[in-house]
């Protein structure tokens, strides 16, 4: 088992105020984890403050990413070390195409020059795999997108730019049967013995088809109850304010 | 830096500053007076009518004060600007022909590389005369005319005569007025009926004299169903005197016809660009204005569209980059004086450090221009909280059968954004330039490729050392 990540008694705050309190969790390389927990838990902040999102600060605590603590490091320096986040809601970006996007961020992650044709036609293998129409390769960065479609975006980019972690927030609400379908199978492929993967998430919905290897309970700002998949059913039929400890 | 290397931007100094030394063949004493005029006439051995011309205008811009709205001119002192300076060469056909000083200049601004690529016609101004012009063989044969105005007013003066300074008459305002008495120079085109000129034309502006006025005259008239795309450039090197602009555009659109005008500006930051621009078009036409404006110390620019004829059409692109010690006004005019005219305005600013970009336009619909329709859009972009942008957009509709829209936006980059681009691995700085090329997309695709990609350039220049 190969430690990919290690966050150890994390304090992270937003204007002051402490939104995640002592919380420690260990990912191995191989390993999917759940982290449920009623809104306003702390879920997305966590999420962000791996990624590094500047308006949390971490006020104690550090994140260590393969033996490398990036507690201080940039948003952009977290995602070229193999740090990806699907993110709950995407930013719409005018004037550059979904495709010019994601071959530029992919030439930034690899530090090489990627070719347009070889690139074009990954991301239209991977585009279909997941049953994402190809025309929205052309269009801009999550402008005009549904919901769902900006989820199944994130979850291109994630294949395409292949990470060694993968958080994914929230990324099955809002989606109809086929598109949690489309996801998950996405999420499967690119499920690996060389990579990890945290999903987030206030539902069980993606864990029919998502098998986790552990669930934590996040409320409060910490890890409240760590189990195996029968937690998340556990929450699923009594809530969480059912559970012990809480 | 060969990224720097550009065709049309004059920023990077180590290759746009190069103040070529060569004595000018002729130049005209600072100021204005009648001697002046009647001296850059006499020189220029004009007809008769012109040197009258002339005198009625200069008495006309002492007649008409400054603009009462908009930047301040306070700076511009007509006794320090030379009106009229000739270059040591007379007009060339041959690339080689034209003096060295004069031809490494536009070497490095890629003016021949860009001729041999994509256009049909090219036109070189060096300070107040047309150096080189030349015309690809096709549009002979098709009776396309592409001539600089000097030459134009001795081959052409009958259609010269009807034409000029007849869409903007002196009386329009004082730099108009200034134009009429001083101009020298610019670009006569006439496109036959039913012919459509495949690749562009281009005319390339260049003021090297310090403290000198470039007043360029273009007047383009595509005949009954016939299409031309004309494209100018304009740069000049940096002084710590100012220099002054005042050129003069009249285009005439007849039935059917259509032209597309495209402008990428990048005077130097000493340049007061006072530029007038102008369009009628005629039943069915259609005008396109493509206007990026990036240089200068102070712009107004507003090119106007006259809808004559009915189902007439106006659209208009245009894109600003104000940075610090720059006032760009800039915007449009469209009047509709028939029914069914259309037209449609996409203007964005950017503005960092201090710049103020301001968007002016107004939109007349008389009471003939019945089932008319018109729709604005302007965005304006701060790059920092020590910038300033306005809107001011008037309308003035006079019957009901219309469809009018507008659409105003000022934002600031979105930090949001920033991050969420950064988490694909992108540097912030890259983040930032990524949401200014998006911001400027829409302009940036109506233009020919390689003018495009000359304007990201000149938008990543210009954000070089302003991120952080």
């Amino acid at each position: 088992m190969t430690k990919l990540l290690e966050i150890n008694n994390l304090h992270a705050a937003i204007d002051g105020k402490e939104i995640i309190r002592e919380l420690n969790l260990s990912v191995n390389k191989g390993e999917v984890h759940v982290i449920m927990g009623p809104n306003g838990a702390g879920k997305s902040t966590l999420a962000n403050v791996i990624m590094g999102y500047p308006h949390y600060t971490v006020t104690k605590g550090n994140i260590i990413f393969e033996e490398d603590d990036i507690t201080e490091d940039r948003t952009d320096e977290r995602a070229k070390k193999g740090i990806f986040l699907s993110f709950q809601n995407s930013e719409e970006v005018e004037g550059i195409t979904v495709e010019n996007f994601l071959r530029a961020a992919k030439g930034a992650i690899t530090g090489q020059n990627i070719s347009f044709v070889s690139f074009r036609k990954e991301l239209m293998s991977v585009m279909s795999e997941i049953d994402f129409d190809s025309e929205y390769a052309h269009r801009y960065l999550n402008v005009g997108f549904s919901g769902g479609e900006k989820k199944k975006n994130e979850i291109v980019q994630m294949l395409v730019l292949n990470p060694k972690l993968a958080i994914l927030d929230e990324t099955d609400s809002g989606l109809d049967v086929d598109a949690v379908r489309a996801v998950s199978e996405g999420i499967n492929r690119f499920r690996s013995k060389n990579n990890a993967i945290i999903i987030i998430t206030h539902n069980t919905r993606l864990l029919s088809s998502v098998e986790p290897d552990y669930v934590h309970i996040l409320a409060d700002g910490r890890i409240m109850r760590t189990g195996d998949k029968s937690l998340a059913h556990e929450i699923n039929e009594h809530g969480f304010t059912s559970l012990p400890l809480l | 830096m060969d990224r720097n290397k550009t065709q049309i931007e004059d920023i990077n100094r180590s290759i746009y500053d190069i103040h070529d030394k060569e004595a000018a063949a002729h130049q005209v004493e600072r100021g204005l007076s009648k001697e002046i005029v009647t001296e850059i006439s006499r020189y220029k051995d004009e007809p008769s009518w012109m040197l009258e011309a002339r005198l009625a205008s200069l008495e006309t811009y002492h007649r008409l004060g400054l603009p009462k709205w908009g930047p301040s001119l306070h700076e511009l002192n007509m006794e320090d600007i030379i009106t009229y300076v000739k270059p040591n060469t007379d007009m060339k056909t041959s690339w080689e022909d034209i003096p060295e000083f004069i031809k490494n200049t536009f070497d490095r601004l890629g003016i021949p590389e860009a001729e041999k690529k994509a256009l049909s016609g090219v036109g070189a101004q060096y300070d107040s005369e047309v150096v080189y012009h030349s015309i690809k063989e096709e549009l002979l044969r098709q009776g396309v005319i592409y001539t600089d105005m000097g030459t134009a007013l001795i081959e052409y003066e009958d259609i010269i005569k009807e034409h000029f300074m007849k869409l903007i008459p002196p009386s329009d305002h004082k730099f108009v007025a200034l134009h009429g008495a001083v101009w020298s120079g610019g670009s006569f085109v006439y496109v036959p009926p039913n012919t459509e000129v495949r690749l562009p034309l281009q005319s390339y502006f260049r003021v090297n004299a310090p403290g000198a006025g470039q007043f360029e005259h273009t007047l383009i008239i595509v005949d009954k169903g016939s299409k031309v795309h004309f494209i100018e450039g304009c740069s000049a090197p940096k002084y710590n005197v100012l220099n002054l602009h005042a050129g003069c555009v009249e285009l005439y659109v007849k039935e059917g016809a259509s032209l597309r005008y495209s402008t990428i500006e990048n005077w130097s930051r000493n340049m007061l660009n006072l530029n007038t621009k102008r369009a009628i078009v005629d039943k069915n036409g259609s005008i396109e204005w493509v206007s990026g404006t990036f240089g200068s110390r102070i712009t107004m620019l507003y090119p106007m569209s006259i809808l004559k004829g009915e189902g007439a059409r106006s659209e208009y692109v245009g894109i600003s980059f104000a940075s610090e010690g720059q006032t760009l006004d800039t915007g449009t005019k469209v009047v509709h004086l028939a029914p069914n005219t259309y037209s449609t305005v996409n203007s964005r600013s950017i503005s960092k450090k201090g710049g103020k970009a301001t968007y002016r336009s107004s939109i007349v619909v008389t009471p003939e221009a019945r089932d008319s329709k018109s729709s604005v859009i302007c965005e304006s972009l701060m790059l920092d909280s020590s910038c300033r942008s306005d809107t001011i957009p008037v309308m003035d509709i006079r019957n009901d059968a219309v469809d009018i829209g507008h659409e105003a936006k000022i934002g600031r980059i979105s930090e949001e954004a920033i991050y969420y681009i950064m988490s694909r691995g992108i540097s912030e700085a890259e983040a930032r330039a990524m949401i200014v090329r998006g911001f400027a997309e829409p302009i940036a695709k109506e233009l020919p490729l390689e003018y495009a990609v000359e304007m990201n350039r000149l938008i990543d220049i210009e954000l070089e050392g302003s991120i952080g």
